[in-house]
């Protein structure tokens, strides 16, 4: 008797799903090259990560190739290079995020202060401009100003004399790191505030009237309205960039580095840029690249749950 | 008490902290914009120097020794009036070619009792978590014939994910009565996309047209990749990307530039291509800096 009734209602269910097709049929024919768009340039790449369990010579097809389970993952983690870009990449990323959001947050705190419309207005615009320069021009800029000869940070350093004689900052391995943090916070510090400012616009004006009656000043309502505020905020940007720790950047290290400073320049993607392309080993390069796939999928649903558990904002 | 507006900075009563507050905020701000502008604007003085004069060092804010010699020199290249010919149409078509697609995308997602619309929404949102790789990548665009060609601007960045949520969230927004009264009328989808929700879009429009405007226009890693072989499919940021390895290189052997007697240099160059491939976007920003603040808001939002 239950059972009849479930394929009843899954009849029903059916019948009103084919309805709905039929109704829905100019929508339906205008997804389909959408889903076939999708499933070509993003789902049938895919398929391209059998290459990692497998010895691949190009010429022969997918198929054909000689297999090898798990060899090139361990082949992977032998590889001092390798671990030494795992590292690096963490290295980097962490010193951009933690550096990002601190500026970002400070910047968007500011400029909430700003009385002035027009200060506020010429602040923000200027703030924007780096953003919209490639990280070709950015590398170019910050090569310029870091020059030994002409560059107006050794010229300064020099005025002031902290040192004696220039730095030549892409010499030296020490230096790499701080220049790929600086070079992140010059650029986005000003696009990134955007949204912590909209944050901090929408706390309610109450809050802080309330808060002045109870005689509190400018850093007690920064610290208690303006950064419980934007909490909900900064968990979301949170959990979407741990996703990302290990996509520290490509263009700046690639455009930056030089032979001199490689042990601490290269990231994962450069090392499958090099393997891969350059050095024809696609195996290798693509177990590399499924490593930081499933890396930045389990770190995106760690932190996730991690936000959960903790009762704060989640992504999904 | 003055009633404050949304989104004003709190009024406070003038105290010493409250002085020393603005002084230190205004110091900090004023520094940040000094180190915003000033390589800015020191690449247009550089650009606007004689190159062998630059080399000596000192140039900050004014050029020394005033020439256009580095620009005409650029405005010469035949390699850049083919990059800028590239880019123009790579930044034009894209930017066209994706809005339309991505809109209508968004179009048929958030129509709401669509049978497919989940279907759809995740299959696209995962492949901003789901990447396959440079190699697969790579592979694909051979295989589908696009290595060597203009096309692979253009295609395979055809649809964005984020946009298309960006655009969903602001499509759902606009009441179903005006589709479903243009329905009644007898309208298809094709007819009211086009007539009726997208000039509704238009802020929002704007802002993803600048987002991918911007990201074709600064792009060089699909021209290195894909056709670097192909001189007549070259950008300009590729262009300038081959210029800022030929100066890093160059940077410790001033001496040999210095006897080779020409009047510009690498570095000379580069700055007045940099000025030129900036001039278009640093004008356009600020006149859209309204729509994209909100559509950045839009986006952060989540689903």
């Amino acid at each position: 008797m239950k059972t009849e009734t479930s394929v009843i209602s899954a009849n029903k269910k059916k019948n009103q799903f084919i309805k709905d097709l039929r109704k829905q049929k100019t929508l339906v024919f205008m997804s389909i090259p959408f889903i076939l768009y999708v499933l070509v340039f993003s789902y049938l790449p895919l398929t391209g990560w059998l290459m990692a369990f497998q010895k691949y010579r190009p010429g022969k097809g997918l198929l054909d190739q000689e297999w090898s389970g798990f060899f090139q993952f361990k082949l992977l983690f032998q590889d001092e290079t390798f671990l030494r870009v795992l590292r690096n990449t963490l290295c980097m990323s962490l010193i951009n995020l933690t550096l990002g959001f601190i500026t970002a947050i400070g910047l968007a705190i500011l400029l909430n202060e700003v009385k002035s419309m027009r200060g506020k207005k010429f602040v923000q615009t200027v703030s924007y401009l780096p953003h919209f320069l490639s990280w070709i021009i950015v590398c170019g800029i910050i090569v310029d100003v870091l020059s030994p000869e002409t560059g107006i940070i050794n010229q300064l350093l020099l005025k002031l004399n902290i040192i004696n004689s220039p730095i030549n900052f892409f010499a030296e391995a020490k230096y790499f790191w701080g220049i790929v943090g600086a070079s992140n916070i010059w650029k986005e510090t000003g696009w990134n505030s955007i949204i912590y400012l909209a944050a901090i616009t929408s706390i309610s004006p109450e809050l802080y009237e309330a808060a002045s009656i109870d005689g509190a000043n400018r850093w007690h309502k920064i610290k208690h309205i303006v950064l419980p505020g934007i909490k909900p905020t900064v968990f979301i940007l949170l959990i979407m960039n741990i996703g990302n720790v290990l996509n520290a950047g490509f263009e700046v290290q690639y455009l930056l580095g030089n032979g001199m400073i490689q042990k601490v320049s290269q990231t994962i993607d450069i090392y499958v840029l090099k393997y891969g392309i350059s050095m024809n080993n696609f195996s290798l390069a693509t177990a590399a690249g499924i490593f930081k796939s499933v890396i930045s999928i389990s770190l995106i649903v760690i932190a996730n749950k991690a936000a959960k558990a903790a009762g704060e904002e989640r992504l999904f | 008490m003055k009633k404050q507006e949304k989104g004003h900075a709190p009024r406070y009563k003038a105290s010493f902290g409250g002085v020393m507050f603005d002084v230190i905020k205004w110091i900090i701000l004023i520094l940040f914009v000094i180190v915003t502008l000033y390589p800015v604007l020191n690449t247009l003085a550089v650009s606007l120097n004689d190159g062998m004069d630059t080399i000596r060092g000192g140039i900050y804010l004014i050029p020394r020794k005033f020439t256009w010699q580095n620009y005409l020199t650029v405005l010469r290249k035949d390699s850049l009036k083919i990059a800028t010919i590239v880019t123009v149409s790579r930044t034009v078509i894209g930017t066209v070619v994706q809005l339309f697609v991505t809109a209508m995308l968004a179009y048929i997602v958030s129509r709401k009792d669509f049978v497919f619309k989940k279907f759809l929404t995740i299959l696209y949102v995962l492949t901003m978590y789901v990447n396959a790789g440079l190699i697969p990548g790579y592979l694909l665009i051979k295989n589908l014939g696009l290595l060597n060609s203009f096309w692979v601007y253009i295609i395979p960045g055809m649809v964005s994910a984020f946009n298309m949520i960006v655009i969903r969230t602001f499509m759902n927004g606009i009441p179903d009565s005006l589709a479903e009264s243009a329905e009644v009328d007898g309208a298809g989808h094709m007819r009211i996309f086009i007539q009726i929700i997208l000039p509704l879009c238009k802020p929002v429009l704007a802002t993803v047209a600048l987002f991918i405007a911007v990201g074709q226009w600064n792009s060089w890693f699909d021209a290195m990749l894909y056709n670097s072989f192909n001189e007549n499919l070259t950008t300009l940021q590729y262009e300038l990307m081959k210029l800022l390895s030929s100066v890093s290189s160059q940077s410790g052997n001033i001496d040999a530039l210095k006897n080779t007697g020409s009047m510009v240099t690498p570095m000379s160059v580069r700055a007045a291509t940099t000025i030129v491939t900036s001039i278009p976007i640093i004008c356009l920003y600020p006149w859209l800096q309204r729509y994209f603040v909100a559509g950045l808001t839009i986006g952060g939002v989540k689903e």
